[in-house]
């Protein structure tokens, strides 16, 4: 339920600053992920319950500093697990260090190859983002307690291991930072169009990537394809508001309100995809936004300019040739050359993406589109059979009962 | 820090002809030669074929024997070594080095005791 996190929108930005520099300082200072998120998830829960009533604090950091120390020493005092940290914990300073953010090394750390994808993300937005196990099990639609065991199997890996807790060197850092952002990018969509559960978007979990990745862009300012996926994510919120309708059904782009987009945002992100092609290393993520900004600068749906995005396709097919993008170039062919073309390019990944609702749903499209009825029919029904959030699955039964397949509906806002 | 390397076989060395895997295993000789030189790799070795393993299974504290190794032959161990480094991301950085054609590598770090 979003709702319920709303009153505390103001504490939990403070909490989401704070809190995260200071598990990242304390990572470093005790040398243990364990023990830092556990402290400072304890100072946490004492904030929530002293600040929405007696304000926050004027040093918050200092606060939840001091409180953790507490917290830490009574723990520690009776319990064996961590003694031997006893020590460092008790020569704290309760001044909160300022000077140097560790977040980024946290994010590193939480995104190491070691880790499966899924205790990557769970981690990640544990230490990072400070969601609760609770939180993260309800984005996901998993069990609370399988989030945890993932986490606590995560956390004691990174110890085993000896994972370090550091930036990767420069000859490494490249494909260390795809990491993180796959990471980033996989929460986003989770949020934009979740696979499981009643909530077919999710807002909360979609501002979340956002934030992570404006964090990261903070922190490292001159990688274009983190000032790509902060684009990305951004352009997508811009045309958020237009995407339910009263009844909280999904609206394809083709027919949303474009007088709901926000416009500002909008013009702003494009000046960050204009930073990040400054630095002429084009990559996934830039160009992804770039085709985003395309569909956001285009008045009405007729407007679009296809040829643009069929180029932009052709370039990101080139970096990263997958069926995926390969079915994507072949629906903006459908606008520039016609069906017939775009069929071609459609069946040509039929044997990768068999179990892909979208490519059935593309192709019920285009052979509706050449008046090959009975096939689109099969193709559509399908693509129904293999979806899995509800809203959409919702709207393509629609569109099949009216014996309307519409030209677009296989990529609902790319 | 120190990490077991568990090495399986590879297609190439099963299967390969015998003058790709004669090419492929002087690179992988040359490779072990340089690691154990470097003080990196203290301790491995390569194994004799897969077929010559005896399992020794204990069940109650009553062994039997098998004429068969641990593992699928798919994933049949070819040999190990043990790498002491500063941490994970260096063992890696010196997996990536390795240059066997095929197979797999597990890293798996090693519980030392203080004695």
């Amino acid at each position: 339920m979003p709702g319920d996190r709303e009153p505390y929108a103001l504490l939990e930005r403070v909490f989401r600053e704070e809190a995260g520099r200071l598990t990242a300082s304390l990572v470093r200072l005790l040398g243990d992920l364990d023990l830092a998120e556990e402290l400072i998830s304890e100072a946490m829960v004492e904030a929530l319950e002293h600040w929405p009533r007696d304000g926050v604090p004027e040093r918050a950091s200092s606060w939840l500093l001091t409180t953790a120390r507490r917290k830490g020493l009574d723990r520690l005092r009776r319990e064996a697990k961590f003694r031997e940290k006893l020590p460092l914990v008790a020569a704290l300073t309760t001044e909160a260090p300022r000077e140097a953010d560790d977040r980024l090394k946290l994010i590193f750390t939480c995104c190491h190859p070691v880790l499966a994808r899924e205790a990557q993300i769970a981690l990640t937005l544990r230490a990072v983002v400070g969601l609760t196990t609770q939180e993260i099990a309800r984005a996901f639609t998993v069990p609370e307690e399988t989030v945890a065991k993932r986490i606590v199997r995560a956390k004691r890996k990174i110890v085993d291991l000896k994972v370090p807790y550091r930036v990767p060197a420069h000859d490494e850092l490249r494909p260390r930072l795809n990491e993180v952002l796959t990471v980033i990018y996989l929460v986003f969509n989770e949020g934009y169009l979740a696979t499981k559960g009643k909530e077919p978007i999710r807002r909360d979990l979609a501002s979340d990537a956002e934030w992570l990745a404006t964090l990261l862009m903070r922190l490292l300012p001159q990688e274009p394809e983190v000032l790509g996926l902060v684009a990305l994510i951004r352009l997508n919120l811009a045309r958020w508001p237009a995407r339910l309708d009263s009844e909280g059904r999904l609206v394809l782009l083709e027919s949303q309100d474009r007088g709901l987009w926000d416009r500002r945002a909008i013009t702003e992100t494009i000046r960050v995809i204009e930073r990040a092609a400054a630095r002429r290393r084009p990559g996934p993520y830039q160009i992804e936004a770039s085709i985003a900004a395309v569909h956001c600068e285009a008045a009405t749906w007729a407007d679009t300019d296809w040829r643009q995005i069929l180029a932009l396709y052709s370039l990101l097919a080139g970096i990263d040739d997958s069926p995926i993008v390969r079915l994507n170039r072949a629906i903006a062919l459908r606008y520039v050359e016609g069906p017939e073309a775009a069929l071609y390019e459609v069946e040509a990944v039929a044997k990768s993406l068999s179990r892909y609702h979208l490519f059935h749903a593309t192709r019920a499209t285009l052979l509706g589109e050449l008046g090959r009825p009975a096939e689109a029919e099969r193709a559509q029904a399908r693509a129904i059979e293999l979806t899995k959030n509800s809203a959409e699955r919702a709207l393509m039964a629609e569109r099949l009962a009216d014996g309307f397949v519409s030209a677009g509906l296989a990529n609902p806002e790319r | 820090m120190k990490y077991m390397l568990l090495i399986t076989q590879g297609e190439w060395f099963a299967n390969g002809s015998e003058t790709e895997r004669e090419k492929s295993m002087e690179k992988v000789t040359e490779w072990w030669g340089k690691m154990f030189s470097s003080g990196k790799m203290v301790g491995g070795h390569q194994l004799q074929s897969p077929e010559t393993a005896t399992t020794v299974v204990i069940e109650r504290g009553r062994q039997t024997l098998l004429d068969r190794p641990l593992m699928e032959a798919k994933e049949a161990i070819g040999g190990f070594g043990i790498l002491e480094v500063a941490d994970i991301d260096e063992a890696l950085a010196i997996v990536k080095t390795m240059p066997q054609p095929d197979g797999k590598v597990e890293v798996r770090p090693i519980i030392e005791r203080a004695r």
